[in-house]
Order: structure tokens, then C-alpha cells, then sequence
């Protein structure tokens, strides 16, 4: 890869001595000039819309800013004392790490077994391909209506099933006058109502996470199995490993770099998300389901405290930092590499 | 003789059984990928289902739910054409999205070509550092960001759309453009220069057209990520006429508990699946991306 960026100075090329080429060309073919000139656009956008919003979201946690009142007057750790007494927030940053790390842990899991299968061959594999794919694919928000309606109150379709292979419903095993009911679920009921009760409602969340990040997971996998090189499966193959001993000794081992980034990217998308849980749940029944992110927009948009939005979302940081320091330290060895 | 079918029946056993086996694994890898198949379309073909019921049979609690009670009908299409404000929904994304695919092609192209052609060391260094800014996510900065959009004056606008979604498909379609440069060779500009063009003359007669497949990759990711983003949109615009498909349907289209389940997923799957069918297509390039070029697919 070096070769490209060592050669950067280097193309002696006769038209820097062509007379014919105006001042203002000169200028412009030089590469330490016409560079930064366009990397400006980018770095503009960059520093403007992202760096200074980030520092405003630090300013604002320090502040009292409202949707009304947006001076910026110091007010030192006062926003994250009261979010943190808040019990709101501290099941928001519980669910938040709950919905990210458990989801992930399942994902990547499946992912291994998902991508086994899509690197073998077989027939009607481009459609399993998109079909698996549809979860990422589709815009979020448009997705989880997708769930949202198959756990509607009424007309949930995996009620209806559970109802006619008589799971639930009066006079079932699960009828609540014959033993206790397990979690918080009432299978006596018509209706399962998946999104009205606490416990349930988390199942779902997590459910959707799982079901949204476990095709980038994958195809994250995939790639990197196509990179275990030939010779390394062929001399398995040849020492007469059998098919287990082959994946936990050989592919395993060798797909566990592009499985941490798998997993790093899973942990990041899900543990910012606003959409899955804003759609779904709105953070009920009774904040049971609230995330930080959800938290910020409820409390700062909604409730028009600015700072206390900013602060709450500022918990996010950490997560970001730790994944951004793992990104470069892979991107340092497959550059040595 | 006997010895030599003896030995002949062992083979044939050792076959069948291998036989057996390799169908096993057939069967085996056919019902795991059905079932994955399954558990990610279902919700998508329940959406797609529910588009063509009527109310009374939506309605009636007696009905299988999963058969067609009565006859399927068009109405609900016809309904969120004609009733709501759908189509300026896809009209506005349509702009927003247009519009970000022209600012982002215009700084990423040049600053990925900066970063892999004219920057030396430290373009790579510079160009991970802006992928990273790519994981800054929304929600992080939704709450200044708001502040931002108003003094701007965009504040209930589509505009602000506009402005603010470059600031994540410029980090990401920078970095993939990175990648098509790189694997361009230099000869093509050295040539396109000992023909006498300048060096800017020479990205635009010689870079730009061979970098095309890039360039539509950036296309279709700036597309996508614009009818994926989400709490931005709700952050800004709160007027029905401004709102894109996704919080549009969403926030309009779901009022208290009346809900127009049909028409709710009849405008859901026609943006989904086609936005689905293009990002599907440019899948492997984002991956690309994703794997910081540690994996070269």
C-alpha cells in the first residue's frame, strides 16, 4: 500500500517545463497546494457540523441552556448530579448496555453459523442472500414498523398462532388459575400484548436489534472468510483434520480479528440507536424500554432541557472512544500487516 | 472371490453411507438457511400481507388472520395516496436526498483523491481519521445540532436536512473513494499529463471516468443513509409539508390510536424494498469500507 503514497512527490513529468503553461497552472499542479485545497470542502463540513456540535454537546452538559434560553452559563457537574439521581436515566443506561451487549453476544453467534451457510453453495442463494439482508437493508425506521404491527396489542400475528396452537387463551397450560404465571406474562389473556409489559417489551427491543444488526454482522464474516487464504484450508485439510477440529482450530482462530470488528460495529450501531426503541416503544410501557439516546431526546427536545439532553447523551461518548481506539489499533495492523 | 465381494460390499456400504451423509448436510444447510431466511423476511412479508386486507376482515377478531376472508382490494393504497400527505413525503425525500448526494460528491471526491494521491503519509492516517467521524453517531449531537439548524434559519425545513446529512455520507463516501483511488493505476494521470493536461485536467479527463463504479457506489450509500437517518429529521422538522418518509410515516401516518394498518404498511414497503434492492447491490463495497480494507473480498 505504501508504494502509492511513496510516489507522491515523485512523478517527473515534462509539462513542468513546458513554457506554455500559465502562472495559475503552475500553482495548481503543485501537489502540496492543489491537496489541502480539495481536502477543504471536507475538513469545512467536518470541523463546522460535526466537531463544533460536539463541542456545544459538551458545553451544553455543563450548562443551563433550555430550548428557550440557549446562553451557555457554567454550572459545573449540577446537570449530571440530577440526571444521575433520575431512576429514568439509570434504567436507560441499564437497558442501553443490556440491549447492546446481550444482542451482540447472540449476533455474533448467529452470524457465525449464518455465514457458514452462505459460503457454501447451493440453489436459491441469492435470495437467501437479500431475503437475510432485507433487516439491514430497509430504512430503520420503516423496519421496525414492520415489528411494531406484528406485536400490535390485537391483531399480533404470533398470537394468533400461539392462540391456535393453544399456548395461550382460556383453559391452556398456561391459563393463569392453574399455575403462576412466569416473568410478567399473562398467558391466560387473548392476547400476549407484547409491547404493554415491561419484561416483554425489552424482549422485543433486544429481539429487533438482533434481528437488524445480525446481516452486518454477517457479511462482515463473509468477507472475512474469503480471506483465510486456500493453502491453509488445503493443509488442514491434507493432515486429515476433521470438520470440527478444522473450525475451532483453523477458521476460528484466523476469522477472530474481523469477528471483533464485527462485534465492535454491532456494539456501536446498537448502543446509539433512537430509532428501534422510539418507534416500538416510545421508552414505555412506563420507561421501561428507554435507552440514553431516547432519554436525551425526550428530556432535551422534548422537555426542552437542552442541558440536561446533552448531558445524558454525553454518556454515549465513552463507548465511541473505546471503539474508535480499537478501530485504529486494527487499522495499524492490517496496514503492517 | 468371495474375499473380492466381500470387499465389494464394504465399498458399496461405505458409499451409501457417505451418501447419506453428504444429503444429511444438504438437508441440514437447506433448512438452517430457510430458517434465517424466514426469521428476517417474515415481518416484511406480514407488512406486505397486511397492504391488500379490507377492514372488515382486518377487523373481525373471528377471521383467520392469515387467509384472505374477504376478497384482497387496492383501496388502502389508493387511500394513502389520496388522503395523506405520502407523496409529499417522497417528494421531500427525493429532494433531500439529491441534494446530499450533490455536497457529498462534491467534497468527497476531491478530498479522497487529496488523501490517496497528493497527501503523502499522513493522508492515510487523515483518511481513517475521517472514517471515524463516520461513528459519531446522531444522537450524540442531535441536541446542538438543533441549535445549529436554527441559527441557521433552517430550523422546520427540509433544508436543514440538506446541510446536516453530509455530515455523515462525507466521512464514510470519502473513505470508500479512498479505496477506489488507491487501486487506480498512476500511469493513467502521468499519461493524461505527458498529454499535456494539468493535473486537475488530467483527474477529470482521466480519474473521474475510470472511477465511476465508485462514484455510484457513493451515490446509492448517500441515498440509502438518507432514507435511513431518522432522529435528526424528528429533531428539526415538526411541519407535515417538510418531513421525509421516514419520520413521516411514522409520526403522521400513526395518530393517538387510530391507525391505518394497511395504508401504514402499504407506506412502508414501497420505499423499503427498493431502497432494500439498491443497497443490496452495492453490499460488498460497504463492506469494504466497513472492514477498513484489512479484508480484501
Amino acid at each position: 500500500m505504501s508504494t502509492a503514497t511513496g510516489r507522491s512527490e515523485t512523478p517527473a513529468i515534462a509539462w513542468s517545463e513546458d513554457a506554455d503553461v500559465p502562472e495559475g497552472r503552475y500553482l495548481l499542479d503543485r501537489a502540496g497546494l492543489l491537496g489541502p485545497l480539495m481536502l477543504l470542502p471536507a475538513i469545512i463540513y467536518i470541523i463546522g457540523l460535526v466537531g463544533i456540535p460536539l463541542v456545544l454537546a459538551v458545553l451544553y452538559s455543563f450548562s443551563n441552556a433550555t430550548v428557550g434560553d440557549q446562553s451557555i452559563n457554567w454550572v459545573g457537574l449540577e446537570n449530571f448530579r440530577t440526571v444521575v439521581q433520575n431512576a429514568t436515566f439509570r434504567m436507560a443506561l441499564k437497558n442501553t448496555i443490556l440491549f447492546a451487549f446481550v444482542s451482540q453476544i447472540i449476533v455474533i453467534i448467529l452470524a457465525n453459523i449464518l455465514a457458514l451457510v452462505l459460503s457454501a453453495e447451493f440453489r436459491g442463494k441469492r435470495l437467501v442472500r437479500f431475503l437475510v439482508m432485507l433487516p439491514w437493508t430497509t430504512p430503520i425506521a420503516l423496519a421496525v414498523l414492520g415489528w411494531f404491527w406484528m406485536l400490535d396489542n390485537v391483531a399480533s400475528p404470533i398470537d394468533a398462532l400461539m392462540r391456535m396452537l393453544h399456548i395461550i387463551g382460556p383453559d391452556t397450560i398456561f391459563d393463569p388459575k392453574a399455575r403462576a404465571p412466569i416473568l410478567d406474562i399473562p398467558f391466560g389473556d387473548r392476547n400476549v400484548r407484547w409491547l404493554s409489559k415491561p419484561d416483554l417489551a425489552r424482549l422485543a427491543v433486544l429481539t429487533v436489534h438482533v434481528w437488524r444488526t445480525l446481516p452486518l454482522a454477517t457479511v462482515i464474516l463473509l468477507a472475512g472468510m474469503t480471506a483465510i487464504p486456500q493453502d491453509v484450508k488445503d493443509a488442514a485439510e491434507i493432515d486429515g483434520a476433521s470438520y470440527w477440529r478444522q473450525l475451532i482450530y483453523v477458521r476460528l482462530p484466523l476469522l477472530a480479528p474481523i469477528m471483533a470488528v464485527a462485534v465492535l460495529y454491532g456494539i456501536v450501531f446498537t448502543f446509539t440507536d433512537f430509532t428501534v426503541v422510539y418507534v416500538l416503544t416510545r421508552g414505555g410501557p412506563v420507561d421501561s424500554t428507554q435507552v440514553l439516546a431516547t432519554w436525551a431526546y425526550f428530556k432535551g427536545i422534548q422537555g426542552s432541557s437542552l442541558a440536561q439532553g446533552a448531558a445524558i447523551a454525553l454518556f454515549l461518548l465513552p463507548i465511541l472512544v473505546a471503539a474508535a481506539i480499537v478501530m485504529l489499533r486494527l487499522a495499524r495492523r492490517s496496514e503492517t500487516a | 472371490m468371495t474375499a473380492i465381494a466381500e470387499q465389494q460390499r464394504v465399498w458399496q456400504r461405505e458409499e451409501r453411507r457417505a451418501g447419506w451423509r453428504r444429503a444429511g448436510k444438504r438437508g441440514l444447510l437447506y433448512t438452517v438457511a430457510t430458517l434465517f431466511a424466514l426469521f428476517a423476511a417474515i415481518p416484511f412479508a406480514w407488512m406486505v400481507f397486511t397492504i391488500f386486507k379490507q377492514n372488515t376482515d382486518l377487523y373481525n377478531g373471528k377471521n383467520n388472520p392469515f387467509l384472505y376472508n374477504d376478497p384482497p382490494t387496492l383501496d388502502n393504497i389508493r387511500l394513502l395516496f389520496n388522503q395523506t400527505n405520502y407523496t409529499t413525503f417522497v417528494v421531500n425525500t427525493i429532494f433531500v436526498a439529491a441534494l446530499v448526494v450533490v455536497i457529498t460528491l462534491i467534497a468527497a471526491v476531491p478530498a479522497a483523491y487529496a488523501l490517496t494521491r497528493l497527501t503523502g503519509r499522513w493522508g492515510e492516517s487523515l483518511g481513517i481519521a475521517i472514517f471515524l467521524v463516520y461513528l459519531v453517531p446522531p444522537t450524540l449531537l442531535f441536541i446542538p445540532m438543533t441549535r445549529i439548524v436554527a441559527e441557521l434559519g433552517l430550523k422546520n425545513s427540509r433544508w436543514s436536512m440538506v446541510v446536516v446529512y453530509p455530515t455523515f455520507t462525507i466521512p464514510f463516501c470519502t473513505w470508500l473513494l479512498m479505496g477506489f483511488f488507491k487501486s487506480i493505476p498512476w500511469d493513467i494521470e502521468e499519461q493524461a499529463m505527458i498529454d499535456g493536461y494539468s493535473r486537475l485536467g488530467a483527474i477529470v479527463r482521466a480519474v473521474i471516468p475510470v472511477s465511476l463504479p465508485g462514484i455510484l457506489t457513493v451515490i446509492a450509500f448517500s441515498v440509502a443513509m438518507t432514507m435511513h437517518e431518522f432522529v435528526y429529521a424528528l429533531a428539526f422538522v415538526t411541519s407535515s409539508s417538510e418531513k421525509t418518509v421516514s419520520i413521516g410515516v411514522t409520526t403522521e401516518l400513526i395518530r393517538g390510536d387510530v391507525f391505518f394498518w394497511q395504508s401504514l404498511m402499504a407506506a412502508a414497503a414501497i420505499v423499503a424494498i427498493p431502497v432494500a434492492l439498491i443497497y443490496t447491490l452495492f453490499l460488498d463495497r460497504f463492506i469494504q469500507g466497513f472492514t477498513l480494507g484489512a479484508v480484501k473480498g
